[in-house]
């Protein structure tokens, strides 16, 4: 695990990451859910290829943090900066073609459509031909889908579900399908991937394995990864910077050992409920 | 003056609107399906009302309640034979049910009263109201019609508001699931809501008929789809905002027919309708849904 | 994907090809003088709610939104198909390129009402969408029913008030007369036209289904807030499924309307958009070959219960009603299983997605 390094917000990212704009930075961001304040003074910053996460108690925000930087909600204060650019004003598919992709702590896949297609609509913006196209089968219809085709199958052979492409995304199993949100994710290419939960539901062989292939996604794509887990193991192990959220707020900040050590945290969350 | 006679008219017309939608709108909050069959049971209620006054010579009063009383019957058997099978199934499943049901309305009633239109007797007694010395005149039905809607209104806040089954009917329209673990009959309290709101349907069907006295198998499709109209404008699942809805619809109909074309009111209405679900996608007082994320 | 076929081009190749055998079998009935008169006329209107079914399971099935107007939009093809039929009489001689022009004026007017009703509507959802398309069905009834049209050696004519207003020049024509409709509509349509526009609204609904494009707005039925988060604009292909089924739909009434020597508002009402609806719910949401089976039987049995004669609706409405609890109703499904025990688990499923729900 690399070094970290306090920055003048408080944060900390890898030493490596250091000299780059960082993918994400969030200042005073907070939002109200009429008249109450879901999530208040939340400040953090991503560096461009670590693995952060976000923890806390259930109903502590995190998936409320989520939503804030994917535009689901508008927040009702604050800034976000992804490649230290501001976001207000964005949308969802705004903020997604700038470069933020997400999956879900309650899976949405496209259920009824293939895996492959479901990768497919991931790529929606980075393999592109006209509409008009598509109904002419044009030359450029043909190329676009056989470059779509193969993108597809290589990005599902991270998790090895290159055999699964032709199953209906809703008949797959329930790990099957949180790795297909995945890929889905990953197929937008972003430079930041937000996971809800990503090992919610496995067994501890599939969680050791989801382990791996998040870091290896990493390594890969050169991508920031930001997750909200409640599965210690996973959290301390990938995890360099983690960020505990309790009642919206930002209780600690720091790494794994720290984390552990600090004892905010420990009364709040790990004294409670100790898992791992 | 003229304008105080249509705002009169409106307001009457709305009123029956305004019934036929509070059935639509109480069987959309608990079931949560369009019940297309619903301006059918009007036209059944109608035709027996009709058939206990002309045939049977029977009082008016009775004749009402005879109706109300088939079209109880009527509502709990279609809701228990042909939607309560359907209450997992697609809502899009239930919507061609009830257009099925509706078809079977109307040819029933084809095959047993003949295409024939029927000349409607007003079953209101009351003289008509002459105001500022015969200028404005308020039909008796008119006046029936209001009355009925504010009562049945007031009735119905009370009866949702202040009865165990009215609390019961609430919970189920709040969350189903719910409701059951609570001990709510769903099933029981799904027929009541049926009941309730095909015995409006007649108390509708015999106002809309007294004012306009043409019965036909037909006469309930568009007062049907208007009254629809209303519950949706109005925020459908609402009770007060079906009657806000469908008094304001009426007032809307005989206005646009009034001043701006006698053949254009119903595209008026509907032009309302679309701008008003623009400006609040929920209906006036209709609640905004939030999807949780 | 070179080489390989894919199933869903493979069903797309078998629906041209089941739509290209039968027409060739009604052909050689035809000239064998083995159709009878009453269904002889109904080929043409077979073909037109084929391409309504078709079209509208794109906005119902594949896109998951439930339209309750789509005769709205056959009207609007329907009624400017016929204006523009009448009025090229003298400029274009050959009755097949002036039946062609009515059918792209009837698509094209119908994709702009789509258009003007998709823009405002599209971002209400479920139930209300339903009630909105059910309006704007009934608003074009009600206008046509007040549009007197009219041509002359000067242009067209249009008015509001009655065909004398209209100030026709000497030789001039009524092409709408109001609440008697479209009269004198010249006899274009051929089975043949037909069987041509089916291939051609299956062509644009597979293959927009088999595209990007397609995939999108699959992704909008299926999870709307999944579709947002990998960057599709929810608007854009909503509004695409939604002019195409349109369009679609106004092609179809072109071609409808020039089978006729009369055409009134009402062959476009709220009971023509549930006859489509329902054919498109029988046949299975999004299942493409259900749709033209569904339009071709349901079109031919009221007149195959013809012996039935005062009893054929109800019949129709109880079939309705039974088919519907015995595709939804899981004991009546078991019961069918039973007695049909080769058929597949799944396949019995008519509509398996459920539309216009609210998550």
């Amino acid at each position: 695990m690399s070094k970290m390094v306090p920055l003048p917000t408080n944060s900390i990212i890898p030493e490596r990451d250091l000299d780059k704009i960082p993918v994400l930075e969030t200042r005073h961001l907070g939002i109200d859910f009429g008249g109450l304040t879901a999530v208040d003074e939340f400040n953090l910053t991503i560096g461009r290829t670590e693995i952060a996460g976000l923890i806390g108690p259930n109903g502590a925000g995190k998936t409320t943090v989520f939503n804030l930087l994917t535009k689901v909600y508008q927040p009702t204060r604050g800034t976000i900066l992804l490649d230290g650019k501001e976001t207000s004003g964005m949308s969802t598919v705004q903020v997604n073609q700038a470069g933020i992709a997400r999956t879900f702590q309650n899976i949405r896949l496209f259920s009824s459509l293939t895996v492959e297609e479901n990768v497919k609509i991931g790529l929606h913006n980075q393999v592109k031909y006209r509409t008009v196209s598509g109904l002419l089968r044009l030359p450029s219809y043909w190329n676009q889908e056989k470059i779509a085709h193969e993108r597809a199958l290589e990005l599902l052979s991270i998790f090895n579900m290159e055999d699964l492409a032709g199953h209906r995304a809703g008949s797959l199993p329930y790990g099957a399908q949180r790795r297909l949100e995945i890929v889905r994710a990953l197929a937008t290419n972003p430079s930041l991937l937000l996971l809800d939960e990503p090992a919610a539901g496995m067994n501890p062989s599939e969680t050791a394995e989801l382990m791996e292939n998040i870091t290896k996604i990493r390594d890969t794509f050169q991508i920031a990864i930001m997750l909200i887990e409640h599965d210690m193991n996973l959290v301390m192990g990938i995890c360099e910077g983690i960020c505990v959220l309790n009642y919206g707020r930002i209780i600690a900040k720091g790494t794994a050992d720290e984390i552990k050590r600090n004892p905010v945290v420990i009364e709040a969350y790990l004294g409670k409920k100790k898992e791992g | 003056m003229a304008f105080l006679s249509y705002l009169a008219n409106g307001i009457s017309l709305g009123s029956v609107y305004a019934i036929i939608a509070l059935g639509y709108t109480m069987v959309y909050g608990i079931a949560k399906m369009l019940n297309f069959a619903h301006g059918d049971v009007i036209m059944v209620g109608a035709y027996i009302a009709f058939c206990a006054t002309s045939y049977l010579g029977l009082p008016s009063i009775v004749a009402i309640l005879l109706a109300m009383a088939v079209c109880t019957i009527l509502g709990i058997t279609i809701e228990g034979l042909a939607y309560k099978p359907l209450r997992a199934a697609p809502s899009l499943a239930v919507l061609i049910t009830a257009i099925g049901v509706s078809y079977f309305l109307q040819n029933a009633a084809l095959l047993i009263w003949g295409s024939a239109p029927k000349s409607f007797p007003s079953l209101v007694g009351i003289p008509p109201l002459k105001l500022f010395e015969g200028q404005l005149i308020i039909t008796g039905e008119a006046i029936v019609t209001v009355i009925a809607c504010i009562v049945i209104m007031i009735g119905l806040t009370l009866f949702t508001g202040k009865t165990r089954m009215g609390k019961a009917m609430r919970a189920v329209s709040e969350d189903k699931g719910a409701a059951q673990l609570m001990g709510i009959n769903v099933n029981h309290t799904i027929s009541v809501t049926f009941a309730i709101g095909s015995a409006l349907a007649a108390i509708a069907g015999v106002l809309l008929c007294s004012a306009y006295p043409v019965l036909l198998p037909t006469t309930g499709s568009m007062p049907g789809i208007k009254a629809f109209t209303a519950a949706v404008f109005g925020g459908i699942g609402s009770i007060p905002g079906a009657m806000v809805g469908g008094i304001l619809l009426g007032i809307i109909e005989i206005f646009g027919k009034a001043y701006i074309s006698t053949q254009l009111a119903d595209a008026i209405v509907f032009s309302v309708l679309i701008i008003v679900l623009l400006v609040k996608p929920t209906g006036l007082l209709g609640k905004a849904i939030n999807e949780k994320v | 994907m070179s080489g390989k076929l894919s199933r869903a081009s493979l069903n797309g190749f078998l629906n041209y090809g089941l739509v290209a055998a039968v027409f060739l079998i009604v052909q050689a009935m035809r000239a064998g003088g083995h159709v009878s008169n009453s269904l002889n006329g109904q080929l043409v209107p077979i073909c037109a709610y084929i391409c309504m079914a078709v079209s509208l399971n794109l906005t119902v099935g594949v896109l998951g939104e439930l339209s309750l107007g789509h005769a709205g939009f056959m009207g609007v093809g329907a009624f400017s198909g016929v204006v523009a039929a009448v009025s090229l009489t003298n400029v274009v001689p050959s009755a097949g390129l002036r039946l062609l022009a009515a059918i792209l004026v009837g698509g094209i007017l119908a994709g702009i009402a789509g258009f003007l009703v998709g823009v405002p509507v599209l971002r209400l959802r479920g139930d209300y969408l339903a009630i909105v398309t059910l309006a704007f069905g009934e608003i074009i009834k009600n206008i046509v029913n007040c549009l007197y049209v009219g041509v002359d050696s000067s242009g067209l004519h249009i008015g509001m008030t009655n065909s004398n207003a209209l100030g026709l020049a000497e030789g001039g024509k009524v092409i709408m007369n109001g609440p008697m409709g479209a009269t004198g509509v010249p006899k274009l349509s051929t089975f043949f036209a037909g069987f041509l526009l089916v291939l051609f609204t299956l062509a644009v609904v597979q293959n927009l289904v088999q595209s990007r494009a397609g995939r999108a707005i699959m992704a909008i039925r299926d999870n709307r807030i999944a579709a947002e988060s990998v960057g599709i604009s929810i608007t854009r292909y909503k509004l695409t499924a939604f002019i195409t089924s349109a369009i679609l739909a106004g092609m179809a009434g072109a071609l409808f309307a020039m089978n006729y020597s009369t055409v009134v508002a009402k062959k476009f009402d709220f009971n023509t958009s549930i006859l489509v609806l329902v054919f498109v719910v029988l046949g299975g949401m999004g299942n493409i070959r259900g749709s033209i089976i569904a339009a071709t039987v349901l079109t031919i049995l009221p007149e195959l219960l013809r012996a039935f004669s005062d009893y054929r609706m109800l019949v129709y409405a109880i079939v309705l009603i039974l088919v519907m609890l015995t595709t939804n109703n899981p004991q009546f499904r078991g019961l069918v299983a039973r007695l049909l025990p080769h058929r597949r688990e799944g396949d019995s499923d008519g509509s398996g997605k459920e539309v216009g729900s609210h998550e």
